[in-house]
């Protein structure tokens, strides 16, 4: 159970002690002033406020309102009657959570066995039989023995290398093999502490997919040409002219 | 027994007497549709995810929106498959190939001519990872124009693009296996950049190929790297991205 805050225990004590002490002087009318709550009696009929008990005596003659009355029982007294604006005393607030802990957005949520893992077992599926039938009908390349006097013309890396290998051509192997592709591996791992933008909506994040989609696409056209551009030498070529020079 | 079984056909008695037996019950656990009684009710479809080693990968519940495959395009899921199969495959070419300069081409030839399935085997295991190459590229692609790197999946981002480069590192090292001229050429393009990296050029090139130039120490050395000790690393690192997603509260939600 929660602990009883240190002072509203000494308030607790304090207002017992003066209970007490009032019931052994025998004096109701003074201490019951403040404790309006006490139980119904003719000697404690001088505690209650006059217009109190005469609001809760005409609404004890009034009939039911209807069949169903509010939960929290009696009739709602009017709001401001009392004195000063007031008809409770606040004894404490109990912030909710505190408590109970009640979540503010239920969420909407299905069982995994079958929604999810039957998606699944689809889509490994699919993979395994595309992968199967590619697998019948195209084979992988398998060359002559490896022979390091004879270079290919041209000598590809592999495709997703590409890229890399088409900028060989433009800077020094420097910047093009370790410098750019390097700032870029850095900048990629870093771009959740960079985009500090907290919304996930397309419409607010204008310049991070801008940015994103021309690198991507930069990069997928200098695979592409790389791929199927570049022919022996290393030369630009229209494979539609001179054919492919590309191994999977 | 007999009595007791008179009017029922032999072999649905037969099949209630194995389900009711003490050891059909150790080896399924509650939930597994190969039990005595299973009903599609809620408490055996949370118990089908909490009783498998494989499924409790995933939570019993997840919100409607993460099995939108609309959503996801299974790329994730998809990766981690094709690394599996990738695995199953690999240990089938295991058992044909020697990494050193004068074996590996005629193993590989072998393979082909020789061993039952071993072409195809291998053309799976090629496909499937210029497959995964893709995947887990697009499966970046897919998280970030969904935003998804954003607190509290930041770090496994990072985590990700970890794994991109593994997996780029996975299948170039598996390039110069064949040994034959595209492998040959193809990996001298590629570590001849490496080379290039400012101040360790010469080292790094030194200790990827085993030596000063390409032979059968760097064929041995990709090897390993390969088949044990990259899947190795992949395996960890994937291993801390899956429970991430979970930590991070699931898959992040509709834009």
């Amino acid at each position: 159970m929660t602990e009883i805050p240190e002072h509203l225990r000494k308030r607790a004590e304090e207002a017992r002690q003066k209970a007490a002490g009032a019931a052994g002087a025998d004096k109701p009318a003074e201490a019951g002033s403040t404790e309006a709550t006490a139980p119904g009696g003719e000697s404690t009929e001088g505690r209650i406020p006059v217009h109190l008990l005469d609001r809760s005596k005409a609404a004890a003659n009034q009939p039911a309102p209807g069949a169903d009355p509010a939960p929290g029982g009696g009739g709602a007294p009017t709001p401001g009657s009392g004195p000063d604006g007031h008809n409770q005393r606040l004894l404490t607030v109990v912030k909710s959570g505190s408590i109970q802990d009640t979540k503010s957005v239920p969420q909407d949520k299905v069982h995994v066995w079958p929604h999810l893992l039957v998606a699944e077992f689809l889509a490994a599926l699919a993979v395994t039989l595309f992968t199967l039938l590619f697998s019948i009908f195209v084979n992988a390349p398998l060359l002559d023995l490896a022979n390091f006097n004879q270079t290919p013309n041209p000598s590809k890396a592999p495709w997703y290398f590409l890229g890399l290998q088409e900028m060989l051509t433009m800077f020094h192997p420097m910047v093009a093999g370790v410098t750019i592709p390097g700032i870029g591996l850095i900048l990629l791992v870093m771009a959740p502490y960079i985009d500090k933008n907290p919304s996930k909506a397309p419409e607010d994040r204008k310049f991070a997919i801008s940015l994103m989609t021309v690198h991507l696409m930069f990069w997928a056209v200098l695979v592409m040409i790389g791929s199927f551009f570049r022919g022996p030498g290393f030369n630009f070529i229209f494979p539609w002219n001179s054919g492919l020079f590309f191994e999977l | 027994m007999a009595d007791s079984n008179g009017s029922k056909p032999t072999g649905q008695a037969l099949a209630e007497r194995v389900q009711g037996s003490q050891a059909w019950g150790s080896i399924f656990r509650p939930g597994s549709i190969f039990r005595k009684g299973y009903s599609d009710s809620p408490r055996n479809r949370s118990y089908v995810i909490m009783n498998s080693v494989l499924y409790h990968l995933h939570p019993v519940k997840v919100k409607r929106h993460a099995v939108k495959v609309s959503y996801t395009l299974c790329l994730g899921g998809l990766s981690f498959f094709l690394f599996i199969l990738l695995t199953v495959t690999g240990i089938f070419l295991m058992f044909f190939y020697r990494p050193t300069a004068a074996q590996a081409w005629d193993d590989i030839l072998t393979l082909h001519t020789a061993v039952g399935f071993g072409l195809l085997v291998r053309n799976m295991h090629r496909w499937a990872a210029h497959l995964m190459v893709l995947s887990v590229f697009l499966h970046m692609a897919r998280v970030f124009y969904h935003g998804a790197y954003k607190p509290p999946r930041e770090f496994n981002w990072v985590i990700g693009v970890m794994l991109l480069q593994l997996t780029l590192l996975l299948s170039f090292t598996g390039y110069l296996l064949p040994w034959d001229q595209l492998a040959l050429w193809a990996v001298t393009v590629g570590t001849n950049m490496m080379g290039f990296t400012p101040v360790f050029g010469s080292q790094v090139r030194f200790v990827l190929l085993g030596g000063v130039e390409i032979g059968t120490d760097t064929l041995l050395r990709w090897y390993v790297l390969h088949v044990l000790m990259l899947p190795f690393v992949t395996v960890i690192f994937m291993a801390i991205h899956f429970w991430r997603v979970r930590k991070d509260g699931g898959i992040s939600g509709p834009l």
